[in-house]
Parts: structure tokens; sequence; C-alpha cells
């Protein structure tokens, strides 16, 4: 019987944070910090031919200005992956610090180093940058085409990678007799983050090493690129993560720690920090992969697939990031949601000039199920099945095992996700009762399903390391390089840590949220949906140790044998009768003064973590379509998610209402628009770029199917990333349902609806008539 | 830290005249929810601003001698919605600046602030168009007054003479104009909060005593042009008609024949005509509702 | 330009203060820098975001286009100055914190503040009013959804009512 884990508890940072006395990146920089602004480039493609620093230099508060010309000829990557040993696997180094060949409007060319704000903004005005201009292409399609802009020398046509599965004879399966086929393109829109605290450092020298403290999700991973980038052993730099305001990804990638690192290093190891604004962050930092997706489905008339063909796209913007990785899990998501004996599936990464775009909540997820999600959905129409009969007749079934992950499907996940979120939105009743609506104003019922892996084992390395030290309190300080950016792992582990030592609460163990490259035991970071699972391990066998060690010293004084001990309630009791032998403060107090024999005891290890688990769900989407206004109104929404055991409930429905938001925005408004023309950003902003406020929202339901995972110490899979895969289709195959309309391109917005309630003669405008296209 | 070259304060009318005059180059700042954003875009970095911000006497709402609202220019879009008067003479005006942005930026966004940048998506021009506004501006040599529809010169410019020292004190409904009529205003965004509008409709009518002839309708749309405008073909195929379902069939398509709105990456010209229709139908069908009528 | 400053008196959290400030400071630079009042944070500095919103005079506003010499004389609350004498918090933080509502933590500042203006007006409104009341706060971690639940609960205890279902 858990005692905390499976607790709704308050957050371990609650206070603090409802106080306004959290310290984030901005509240702890030095006042004598000079500041860096970086000039970003007006051009789409182009070569830096010159830059005249002469009027900015002269700016009083200037201290200096260095340009693209200045910087080190060492190139590096940045994804926030594990570093691999393997050559083969490490990820494409094509970035520099400041870069004379321009790949994108927004690519950063110069800094102007300043005593103020004010000073550093004019600076940037003040320089001229001479540009040779070159043809530059925006559509990954377009961009793998004979001849079109070539954007890096290695990657001829564009091509990143390509990488393809094959799986029995697609060619011979669609010959099959009375096979229907089902064809379409989904487009999927570049979109970004949006966490509300806006990515920054500052960076400063420190006994001749680089100490730079970011807003980052993996400041292990930094402190190995910041090393990369200078050309430094990796010990000479020190990374500090203190609190951040959300990361969502986008700082899962080495961003512009590398930069203000070396901008240290040329003012004499001076404070130097670099703070993105709101229209930086949206441009020059990542983006989500728009990706294009074409599927050719050949079904039998009962229903069932015979073959499949899946092409991705991925638009992968003017730098590798984290390139491959993302589309390769999108295409692998196909043959395990729809296992199908018959498949072809290829996927492109392609350089564009477009803002780099990396690792989001989802890492390809979002993309393939809204494409993955709507060909069903059409498929289901065209064999004149309910949608929902449909998935449970071709979903994963229980018992599937993937070979490559290890992973299976061992409990009735998806049908027990969907009868959930069919009863929540009261599924048949409605969609018969909607059935009948033919006015101006349509309702629809839909849903769309999602699988997740958790951790990114076994493509790249899985650890966590560990430290727990016993204090003279009795109570536990854990240190881990796993990182809390808002969704609350610090409290999962407060709780984990309790549970595994036997403590009274979970606030008698202190998590040092701060992570401090010179100080925490190294862990990668938060991405993957890895945290609770992978920390899990670590926590669960450190806390062993710990706990060993207690008991050895415990025998010492009680002269009970360690196996005829235990530790609950942060007593040391005799497990025959349950007396309270001693309590932990006693025990921490007398090893630690005994002058004898003292110890201070602590505990570290790492774990290696070998296994992978899926994670389930699915959303139901009730809709209101307002077909002359050309506007959806959501209604009601569900997420229903199986991640196995929750560790907080109350912080699992929470994670998942953000997901679900993302999601809406994903299906409905958000999207990051370039200009044709010139590839200029449009809409770098909060206004312009439609994120949903609070006005846009339905009350949002989180559901859960709890099935104990296995492979897992905690019983936990995925749960952070999963809430946003599964939202956007379901809000499409909604819209499909009320109108008849079926839309293969999100955001639905109103401008789509636009277009597809004409072509569809929903709506007429006579006066347009006539007009050309 | 906003780059700006100098800050003027005003702390009378007369004094903001003064400053001015002196500094025919200066931005003047009421709210600054604009002017701010800008500078801080580089757009007007460097400039020197004039702050009216802090002349209190250009704030509130009062009915003149004659009747006519007579609305401050530093009067806030969340004071002018809670106004008791406006409630009563001029609700559509308080449901209209109730749909700027958002809570914050109705508390410091400005009615004045609104008409001088001369943007045709702000939300009260539509709405002061439709409702003849008087604009009363001051200067050195006085008062001088004129019909919001003139105040307008182009996109982003309006009739206010640095030479004169002007600054605009004030925005008037005249009685003539709110007496027994009722609007309707509909903002189009593409979500609900911390908009801009893609097309802004306020329409009002004045019906007969019986309700069954529209003795008067205004309609007015901002973002259907490069400036707020009126739709007079739209307003002559209503006035003095019967409310019906043709009539306002005939209504909303005439508003074609007056507006152009352009092809913009915020919205196509077609998208914007296709609403603009939709929306003067429904403004219209509402406001004969809200003034006691319905459609026959 | 020769740099320009001007004396700032005004009332921040309930005590007279007064400081020389650059003209060109917004009331953000002005609190976060000049009184160290971290909890108002910057997400955009444009109004877009509402991650600085503070209360002058009892309305919210957006510290980042407010000028800071336009606090001469004004009443300005931020976060820190809701905790008690004994740094007790107050029932909006404590429900913020008992319904979910928190998550990064970077917006909370902004959205406790805004909620303290509409529970201070001693109204009851229903949940479309709170939704277009809290509007002008963007979060990306919470869906707002346990936001609205912290602020519907405590307006509720605050007026003595049971929560209608």
């Amino acid at each position: 019987m858990s005692k905390h884990v499976g607790k709704s508890v308050t957050r371990v940072d609650g206070f603090d944070k409802a106080a306004g006395r959290t310290k984030y990146y901005e509240d702890r920089v030095p006042s004598d910090a000079l500041y860096v602004r970086i000039k970003h480039a007006e051009r789409a493609h182009a070569m830096v031919k010159s830059i005249d620093t002469a009027a900015a230099s002269a700016i009083p508060g200037v201290v200096k200005v260095l340009t693209c010309f200045d910087v080190p000829d060492t190139p590096f990557p940045t994804a926030g992956h594990p570093w691999s040993m393997d050559p083969g696997h490490q990820d494409v180094a094509d970035r520099h610090l400041l870069n004379r060949h321009v790949r994108y409007w927004g690519d950063d060319v110069a800094v102007v180093i300043a005593e103020n704000e004010v000073a550093a903004m004019r600076g940037v005005r003040a320089l001229t940058v001479e540009y040779e201009d070159l043809p530059f292409v925006l559509d990954a399609q377009k961009a793998m085409e004979e001849g079109a802009p070539q954007l890096h020398e290695r990657f001829p046509r564009n091509i990143l990678k390509h990488t393809d599965m094959r799986k029995g004879d697609y060619a011979a399966a669609i010959q099959e007799e009375g096979l229907i086929k089902v064809e379409g393109w989904y487009d999927t829109p570049t979109v970004q983050h949006c966490h509300i605290e806006n990515h920054g450092c500052f960076a400063y020298e420190e006994n001749g090493r680089v100490v730079v403290v970011a807003s980052t999700q993996i400041p292990h991973i930094i402190r190995r690129v910041v090393g990369q980038a200078l050309g430094r052993p990796w010990g000479d730099i020190q990374i500090i993560k203190p609190y951040i305001g959300g990361g969502f990804g986008n700082k899962q990638d080495a961003l512009y720690e590398p930069l203000c690192a070396w901008c240290t290093t040329q003012v004499g190891g001076r404070c130097v920090r670099i703070d993105c604004a709101r229209e930086e962050t949206f441009v020059s930092n990542r983006v989500r992969h728009a990706i294009r997706f074409h599927i050719v489905s050949w079904l039998r008339p009962d229903g069932t697939f015979a073959a499949r063909k899946v092409e991705c796209y991925s638009n992968q913007g003017a730098y590798a990031s984290h390139g491959h990785s993302i589309v390769a899990k999108a295409m692998g998501s196909f043959p395990q949601h729809y296992p199908c004996p018959n498949m072809e599936c290829d996927a492109w990464t392609v350089f564009t000039n477009r803002p780099a775009a990396g690792a989001m909540r989802g890492y390809g997820m979002p993309q393939a199920s809204f494409a993955d999600e709507s060909n069903i959905d059409d498929c289901a129409r065209a064999v004149g099945m309910d949608p929902m009969e449909f998935r449970r007749k071709n979903i994963m079934p229980v018992g599937y095992h993937d070979a490559f992950s290890g992973n299976t499907n061992y409990f009735d996940t998806y049908n027990q996700c969907m009868d959930k979120g069919a009863a929540f939105i009261d599924y048949a009743r409605k969609r018969a009762e909607f059935a009948a609506d033919t006015g101006p104003v349509r309702r629809g019922i839909g849903l769309a399903t999602f699988w997740y892996n958790t951790a990114v084992y076994p493509i790249s390395l899985e650890t966590s390391s560990n430290r727990m030290l016993l204090n003279l309190d009795g109570t536990v300080t854990m240190q881990c390089g796993e990182t809390e950016i808002g969704q609350g792992a610090d409290t999962a582990y407060a709780q984990m840590t309790a549970e595994a030592v036997g403590l009274r609460s979970y606030r008698d163990v202190h998590v040092v949220s701060c992570q401090d490259t010179d100080i925490t035991p190294t862990g990668l970071g938060a991405y993957a949906s890895r945290q609770t699972y992978v920390a899990g391990f670590s926590i669960r066998q450190t806390a062993e140790l710990l706990k060993e060690k207690i008991l050895k010293y415990a025998c010492e004084v009680t002269r009970q044998a360690v196996h005829n001990m235990d530790i609950a309630d942060g007593n040391i009791i005799r497990k025959g009768d349950g007396q309270v032998l001693m309590s932990l403060s006693e025990l921490a107090m007398t090893a630690q003064y005994n002058p004898v024999h003292s110890e201070h005891i602590t505990a570290e290890s790492t774990y290696t973590i070998r296994n992978n688990a899926y994670s389930f769900g699915c959303t139901f989407a009730e809709v209101e379509v307002d077909i002359p206004l050309c506007k959806v109104t959501l209604k009601k929404v569900v997420n229903v998610h199986d991640c196995g055991s929750l560790i907080n409930p109350a912080l699992a429905e929470a994670q998942v209402h953000g997901g679900m938001s993302m999601a809406i925005g994903y299906g409905l408004s958000e999207q990051l628009l370039f200009d044709e023309k010139t590839g200029k950003p449009l809409n770098n902003n909060l206004l312009d770029y439609k994120l949903s406020t609070f006005m846009d929202h339905p009350r949002l339901e989180a559901e859960f199917v709890e099935n104990a995972e296995p492979t897992s110490p905690f019983g936990t899979k995925a749960l952070g990333e999963p809430p946003a895969c599964s939202g956007a289709p379901a809000i499409r195959n909604a819209i499909l349902n009320a109108t008849g309309v079926a839309i293969d391109r999100n955001p639905i917005n109103p401008h789509v609806l636009f277009a597809e309630f004409t072509k569809a003669g929903l709506i007429r405008d006579e006066w347009q008539e006539g007009k050309e296209e | 830290m906003y780059d700006m070259k100098a800050l003027y304060e005003a702390e009378s009318v007369e004094h903001a005249i003064a400053l001015r005059l002196e500094h025919p180059t200066a931005q003047i700042i009421a709210g600054g929810s604009d002017v701010l954003v800008q500078m801080r875009e580089g757009k007007r970095a460097g400039a020197e601003l004039i702050s009216i911000y802090g002349i209190d006497a250009l704030r509130g709402v009062t009915l003149d001698e004659e009747e006519n609202l007579r609305i401050g220019s530093l009067t806030s879009f969340s004071h002018i919605t809670r106004d008791a008067l406006i409630q009563e003479r001029c609700n559509v005006l308080g449901e209209a600046v109730d749909q700027v942005g958002s809570p914050q930026i109705r508390n410091i966004g400005t009615i004045g602030g609104n008409t001088c940048n001369g943007v045709t998506s702000a939300d009260s021009a539509s709405t002061l168009h439709a409702w003849e506004a008087i604009v009363e501006l001051t200067g050195k040599n006085g008062v001088r007054r004129l019909p919001i529809h003139d105040f307008y010169l182009r996109a982003g410019k309006v009739d206010l003479r640095v030479e004169e020292g002007e600054i605009q004190t004030a925005i008037l409904i005249p009685k003539a104009s709110y007496e027994r009529t009722f609007g309707h205003y509909i903002k189009y965004g593409m979500r609900n909060a911390m908009e801009i509008a893609t097309l802004g409709c306020s329409v009002n009518v004045r019906l007969s005593p019986d309700k069954t002839i529209i003795e008067r309708c205004r309609i007015a749309y901002g973002v259907a042009g490069p400036v707020p405008m009126r739709c007079p073909s739209a307003e002559a195929a209503a006035n003095g008609h019967r409310p019906t379902e043709e009539l306002a069939e005939t209504f909303s398509r005439a508003v074609l024949e007056d507006i152009n709105p352009r092809d913009s990456w915020r919205a196509s010209k077609a998208f914007r005509q296709h609403i603009a229709v939709e929306m003067a139908r429904r403004c219209l069908i509402k406001s004969i509702r809200k003034a006691g009528g319905a459609l026959q | 330009m020769s740099n320009q400053y001007k004396l700032v008196r005004c009332n921040i959290n309930g005590k007279d203060v007064e400081k020389v400030v650059d003209v060109r400071a917004s009331l953000t630079d002005m609190l976060r820098n000049d009184y160290r009042l971290t909890s108002v944070k910057k997400g955009c500095e444009v109004g877009e975001c509402g991650a600085c919103n503070v209360l002058i005079d009892g309305e919210a506003f957006n510290s980042c286009i407010y000028l800071a010499v336009w606090a001469e004389g004004k009443h300005i609350r931020t976060l820190e100055g809701l905790l008690g004498p004994n740094g007790e918090l107050s029932d909006i933080q404590q429900a913020f914190i008992d319904e979910t509502a928190i998550q990064c933590g970077f917006c909370t500042p902004g959205f406790i503040m805004s909620a303290v203006e509409i529970l201070e007006s001693g109204k009851e409104y229903t949940d479309d009013e709170l939704r277009k009341l809290l509007s002008g706060h963007l979060c990306r971690c919470t869906g707002y959804e346990n936001i609205l639940r912290a602020v519907k609960k405590t307006m509720y205890k605050r007026l003595g009512k049971p929560i209608p279902q």
C-alpha cells in the first residue's frame, strides 16, 4: 500500500510561486551585467559581405561589437540529445555562434554588447550589413527539387536525411480486388512553444572557467554544447539552471547559451546577459516542424486494411537541431498505431529558409496524429463505418509487441480509453442527434487516438543519476539532473523518494530544484516525457542504497540484524513487531556525531534504463460550426490517458489540461506565417500569433485509465507530451462530422473554413463568381 | 527601458498646447498602448514624447447643456463601458470598446488615443462613425469641432494640427444621434480575446414609434477600407423601409457597394467581403430587436 | 541625449516610497530594478501576455507599457504585497496552490493580481464573465482550467455562498 505516491499533494514549489518569490534567471542577473543584443538578418538567404560597425561602436555605452567575421570556425550541434559515442549517431554540427551564411530571416549575424539596454538597442540599429542575396525556399518539397536553393553544401537537394520502413508487399497487396482507396495530403503548420518566460541567460567567468545561468531544460547537455562551441574542455564550463517559466521542448536545445558564454570571454569575463524578446523567441529559437503527409490507404469493404503507404516531408528550417529524429518518430507511429501487413513508409527531413525546427511537446506525434487520425476518419467514412468502431477494429491490439523498442501493449487500453471518452461526451446519442442539423449552425462529435513512447531508449542513451543525503533532522535531500520546468517533477520526485525511503511525508524530502553541473549528479534533463519514468529507476535504486547504509549503521546502535529492520514513517522499525527502534533523526545525529565512527550518510547511484513503455490515450471533441461566419466553437472536450499509475493525480490532470490547450491552438488557430515574397516572418508576436486565450476554451476534462506499467519502478509512463497529440485531429473530425467537410490541414481557422466551405458549396458568394480563383 | 529622446509631461490642456508648439516633432502619448509598442519596435525609437496622460480634466463622461454626450478624450475603455450615461444613451459604444484587447488594455487604452492614431481596426471607430460623433480639438486658437468622418484623413493620419498646438480633448455624440436609437457591434476576430479586429461592424437603427418602419439606419465598418467608413448605399436601402428578412438581405448585400477591404496576410479581400455581408445582416437584426422591433 | 531623471513618489504595497527614476523606464523596470519586486515578470513587453500585471489604484495594468513616471501619486500593488506580516498567504494565493493552478509559475503573479481586482469588487460573476475578466493573461501550462477553479472557489468563499453545480 503506497503512502505517498498516488496522492494529490500540493506542489513543493507552490508556496514560493504563489508568493511571487521564485527566482527565474532574470531575477538573478547581477545589476552590472552588460546587455548583449543580437543583430538578426533581414534576409531569408544571403551571404554577409560586410558589416559596418563604426556607427554602433561610437554610441556611448557600447562596449563591444562582434560580428560573424569574429567568431571561431568551430561548428557545433545544438540538439538536446544525449551525446553518442558513435560518430554516426551524433547530431549534425552545422552551427556557428554568428553566421556569414544567412539561412533564414532572423539568423544571427552580429552582437552589440553595451552597458545599458538602450545603448545595445541603438547599437544594433546602427549596424549596416551588406548582403549578397541568394534565392530562398520555404517549402520542404520544393527544397528537394533539382535546382532548388541550397542551404548546406553537405546535403544535396537539402535532404538532411531520408529513412524508410517496408513491411509485407505493398505493390502486390493493392492488387487485391474490391479495395477502396482513401488518399490524402495532410499539412501541418509551423508553430511555436510560447512558454511565457522567454529564453535568456547570463554568463561570466569565475576562476578561469565560464559560468552560464540559463533558462534551459537540459543543463548537463548545455555544458557539453557550450564546450564544443567554444572549443574548450567540458569541465571548463559550469551551467546553472534555476526555475524556468516553461520550456515545451524549445529549451531542449542549446539556444543562446553558447553565444552568451562566448561573449563573456570577449569582454574579459565580465557578466553579460542575453534576454530574448518575444519576437526573437518566435523566430530565432526553435519551432515545431511543419510536416506534410501523403497517405494512401487501401481498404477492404469490411473496414480492414490491405495496405498503407505513408510519405512524410518534414520542414527542418535552416539548421539541423533535432533533425530527422522528429519525423522518424512521426513515421514510426503509423505501423504501430494501426498495424497493417503491407506498408511502405518514407520520411524526409529537408532544410528550408525558415527558422530552425526542434523539439516541441509531442516530438512529431501531433503532426503524425493529425494526418493519421484524419485519414482514419476518411477511411471510416469511405466504408460507411462509425469512426470509433473503425478504430476499435483496426487499432493496435492487446498483446501487440514492437521488437525495436521492446514495448508491449499489455492491456485493453485503447478500448478502455475510448469507452471513457465516449461516455463523457455522450458519443452515440449526440452523433445521432447532430446528424439532423442542416441549418447554418451545425454540431458534430469527433475523436482521435494516439500512442506515445516513454523516454528515448533504445534510440539513445537513457540514464539517470541521483544523490540522497540523510539530514540530521531525519529528512532527505535529493538531487538529480532531471529538471523541474513547471510540470511538477520535483513534487513527484519528493513523493517517490518519500515512498522509497520510508519517510513520514513527501515534505521530508528536500528536492534541490536548481541544477548546477558542478554539483548535480549527471542527468539529461526534461524531455521525451521521461522524467518520472527514468528518475523513478534511480530514485528506487538510490533509496535502496541509502536505506542499506542507514540500516547498517542502525545495526551498530540497535544491535538488531539489518534484515530484521525497515524504515517506515521516518523511523527505523523492527519488522517482526513493527516496534519503533529509533527515529531517522536520532540515527543521523548519532552517526554524524559519533566520536569513533562518524558518518554522514549519503547515497549516490546511476541507473541505465533499458526499457521503454507505450503510453496511450484519446480525445473526444464536440464542436458547433457557424458556417456563414466560418467559425468553430469547441463546446466540450475530454482527454483520456493511460499513463500507468499516477504519482500525483492532481498534477497529472493539470498537465493534461495544458496539453489539451496546446492541441486546441494547434487545431484551430496557431500558425507562424512567412511572407512568400521575402521569407520574412509575419506574425512573430503574441497578438498576431493566435495562442488560445482564456475565452477560447470550454471546460477541459481530463480522465485516466490507470494500468500500472509493468516495466516501471512506480508503474508510471509518459504523460508530459501525450496530451498535446490527439486534440487537433479530434476537432478536425468533429468538424467533418458537423459539416461533412474533410479538412486536411491545420489550423482550421476561419480562412481555411471559408475556402473549404466555398469549395463544398456550403457558402456561396455569387458576387465572387466569375472572378478568377 | 524605452529608447526615447525626451519626455515632456503636460499638466493641463494649456500646458499640452504650449508643449506641442514648443516641440512640434514630439509625439503625443495618451495611454501609450500603441505609441510605446511602436517605440519598442524601433518605429518611433529616439522620439520625443509629450505625455498628456496626467491631465485628469480630460477624463469622464458628461452631458452638455444640449444633452450631447461628452466623452473626455482620456477616458479609458473600461470606464466608458461602466459609465451610466453611456449605458443609458449609447450602450453599443460601451459594448464595442469592451472588446478591445484585454481587461488591462481596456484600463490603459483611451478613446482619444484610439481615434488619434487613425487606424481602421480601432474598436471604437466604427461605432463612433455610425453614431456620427463629433471630435473636439483644442489648440492655441481655441476649440475646433468636426465630424469624425472628416477627422480621419487617411490610414494612420488624422486632422490634428501641430501648428495650432492641437490636442484632442473630447468626443461628442449629439443628442440627435443617440435619441431613440439602438445599435449593435460585432467584432470579427480569430480568437475571443486579445484580438485586433479582422473586421468590425456597427449598426444602429431608429424605428418609428410603432416599430414598423426603420426611420434611420446607420452602418459603419472598421477594416473595410484604409479608414473606418460608413455605407451610404446600405443605409439608403434600409431607411424608410419595413424591417423584413428581405430587407436585411438587401441591406447587407448593399454594403458591398460601399466597402473596399484589401487583401493582406491577416485576411483576404474575399473573406472580408463575405463576413461583412453576414455581419451587417446580423447587426441589423440585432439592432432592430434592441430597438423593440422584430423582422416582419 | 542628456539623461533625464525624475523623482517619482508613490505608494507601493501600502508603503509610501520615492525614488529618482530614468524617465525612459517602464513601470516594470522601476518595480523590478529599483524596488526588486521580481514577481513582476516580463513575457512580451508589449501588453499581450499579462505577466507584468499590477494593480494601480485598484485597476489591473500591464506595467510594461506604463511609464514609470506615471506612477507619481498612485497606489501600486504587486504580488509581494499580498503576503501577510508573518508570511501568510492570502486566500487566493492558497487557492492557486490547492487547485493546482500553478505550474511553471511565470504567469502566476499577474493572474493573481487580476484575481484580486475581481475578488475585491465583491461581485458574483458567471464562468464566462470570469473568463473575460482574466483574459488579459496568457498561460501555456494550465489551459486556464485550474486558474478558473481557483478564482471561482475563492470568489464564492468570500461571498459566503456555496459553489453552484
